[in-house]
């Protein structure tokens, strides 16, 4: 009889989870601004052409930096291209740089960190020394310096910079639930048993320590959309024929007085879709942690 | 069906399970000072002493579960049958863990993976060391749980380790040491946190499972009435020593070490009721001081001159040890 309202209440928690989720605006109106810039990298076709004008590339110089017009609802770039499928077609590399970051970053926080915090002894103090070296140093800088040297400037190496001075935060994470998972009672109990190492690591230590990490990272997708626009602001990171936020804010100090909505547009996109992000991350971080529910 | 049979040092006439001389050491404290016990198929040691005498990572040196940087393994031999696993590399400790020697967990929940459901946690054992298919282990994990007298052991199978009361937790703790018939099961205080009844039933099934298979128990605990219940043989620690050993019916007929029959004074009776409780004065001595002498001395009654020279297991009778320069004067009544 007691298992049976056991059974039922198992089923409950992911249930209400979701409910309480979707009941929160800041998750529903975030989690749809963030679905809808997602939907915009994948397909930009699709939402291009909504006033008329669809392709990016398609411009004609009599209408360098003319003010939004009927059909071009933000108006035309410096090269008289449209600016609206230019924004939209800008999530794109925002949104990919995003994906890589994130996915490269937590890579290798999970295994440096749980490497760090399992097996302590030397591979802890080479990993965490190197992360030291990282927190000492002023990391806008650094990147600045890599990207100047880089010969070219796409997603790939404006990820790999951001990756390179983003993971010692996330593995410092990973290697403190680590340390806590890895002296519990229950691994020692899997030891025990005979468990081998790796599967101590994959199916006791890894499960029970990568919720703090990926809290972290989630939170972590708004700041990385943000830092690349600011490298490529900065002229470090993506250059001009690629099509990003970043490079049309650059563009657009330039011309700011005479054709403000030129920084206009594409700001109110990058700070929205920050913002989301942030607010996404934040919304999941409180439904997921125990102790704030 | 272990591969015991196969190790260096195997020697069928061995006793089951044999500590020598086993030293311990977390940094700077020796917190396991030489202890020597044995135990064999079908019998039961307990293991007694205060918090800190050492009782439970004695039993974690044997289970090879104390690793540096925490603790190291500093003298002494642990033998299954004449093999001795401290010397063993660590791939063939491995597979005798839970095949041939398996621990119970003083605190249950602890020592489940809360993310995994008990069903997989315990089928994981029959994948790991039987090779079965998941199907054909999930099959005999429901058989183990039904064994250990889970009700609805198919379907709480699918439970994970908060969804299940503390009785029930630790039963599930016991099958997953039980899972594969090992020959020694070391049950670290199994029943300390559970009320009385169900300390019973968990005490009686760990006693059936050791009558159908023979397997020796080595059962750690302070709990002095479960002792006199259930064992064969009491070990009696204090500060990392085991300071009396003998059968356990004439270890509470007539203590030999000051310890001993401190700990059994202390017991509290239905017919000193309203007294005063008995307890031992002062406290449990520094580990991480240099050793001299008894390390009972500060709390004994006995204490002469020789007791400034560390006394070693003296034969007091057939088959019992204490650890007593005094011992002929506490065993007198």
């Amino acid at each position: 009889m007691a298992s049976s309202t056991l059974v039922s209440a198992s089923a409950e928690p992911r249930h209400g989870l979701w409910r309480e989720l979707l009941r929160r605006p800041a998750f529903a109106v975030s989690s749809a601004v963030a679905l809808v810039i997602c939907a915009m990298a994948a397909v930009p076709q699709l939402f291009a052409g909504w006033f008329g004008a669809g392709d990016p590339r398609r411009c004609a110089l009599v209408d360098s930096g003319l003010p939004p017009a009927p059909g071009h609802p933000f108006g035309f770039d410096i090269q008289g291209c449209d600016l609206y499928s230019n924004v939209v077609y800008g999530a794109r590399s925002s949104v990919l740089i995003a994906l890589l970051v994130t996915a490269g970053m937590m890579l290798i926080a999970v295994v440096l960190g749980g490497l760090a915090g399992y097996f302590r002894g030397w591979a802890d103090a080479l990993i965490s020394r190197v992360m030291d070296v990282f927190f000492g140093f002023p990391s806008l800088v650094g990147m600045i310096v890599i990207l100047q040297a880089a010969s070219t400037h796409n997603e790939l190496t404006v990820s790999a910079v951001l990756i390179l001075f983003g993971w010692p935060a996330l593995a410092r994470v990973m290697r403190g639930s680590v340390l806590a998972v890895a002296t519990s009672e229950y691994v020692a109990a899997a030891r025990g048993v005979g468990s081998g190492t790796s599967r101590i690591l994959l199916r006791h230590v890894l499960p029970n320590s990568f919720g703090p990490v990926a809290v972290l990272t989630g939170l972590n997708i708004g700041g990385v959309i943000a830092s690349e626009s600011a490298l490529t602001f900065l002229g470090v990171g993506l250059q001009t024929p690629a099509i990003s936020w970043g490079v049309q804010l650059n563009t657009a100090q330039q011309y700011f007085l005479t054709a403000p909505h030129l920084l206009i547009f594409p700001s109110i996109f990058l700070t929205v879709t920050v913002f989301s992000f942030v607010l996404l991350g934040d919304a999941l971080r409180d439904a997921f942690d125990p102790r704030l529910r | 069906m272990s591969s015991l049979e196969s190790l260096p040092g195997y020697d069928a006439s061995a006793p089951l399970l044999s500590v020598s001389d086993l030293h311990v050491r977390f940094g700077r404290a020796q917190v396991v000072n030489g202890v020597d016990y044995a135990v064999d198929g079908g019998r039961t040691l307990a293991v007694l002493g205060e918090s800190g005498s050492g009782k439970s990572v004695t039993a974690r040196a044997i289970m090879g579960l104390v690793r540096p940087p925490r603790g190291t393994v500093t003298a002494g031999s642990v033998k299954l049958r004449g093999v001795d696993l401290l010397t063993l590399p660590e791939e063939s400790r491995r597979r005798l863990r839970a095949t041939t020697i398996a621990m119970v967990f003083q605190d249950a929940l602890s020592a489940l993976n809360p993310v995994l459901s008990v069903g997989y946690q315990i089928a994981e054992l029959f994948r790991a060391h039987r090779g079965l298919s998941r199907k054909e282990a999930h099959k005999r994990a429901v058989e183990v749980l039904d064994l250990v007298r889970i009700p609805a052991a198919a379907r709480r199978a699918r439970d994970y380790p908060h969804q299940f009361s503390g009785g029930m937790r630790q039963r599930v703790g016991i099958g997953l040491a039980i899972a594969l018939n090992p020959q020694v099961i070391i049950a670290d205080e199994p029943t300390t946190a559970l009320d009385v009844t169900v300390q019973a039933q968990i005490i009686r099934l760990l006693r059936e499972i050791q009558r159908e298979h023979g397997t020796a128990l080595v059962l750690i605990t302070h709990d002095m009435g479960l002792v006199a219940d259930v064992a064969d043989r009491v070990a009696v620690m204090y500060a990392g020593r085991v300071v009396e050993q003998g059968g356990a019916a004439e270890v509470y007929a007539g203590p030999a070490h000051p310890y001993t029959e401190a700990l059994l004074g202390a017991i509290p009776r239905p017919e000193l009721r309203g007294r005063r409780l008995a307890v031992i004065p002062g406290a449990p001595p520094d580990l991480t001081g240099p050793d001299g002498g008894c390390r009972f001395r500060p709390r004994c009654g006995y204490g002469v001159e020789a007791c400034e020279q560390a006394p070693p297991a003296l034969a007091v009778g057939p088959g019992r040890l204490a650890a007593c320069h005094e011992w002929k004067r506490v065993a007198t009544p």
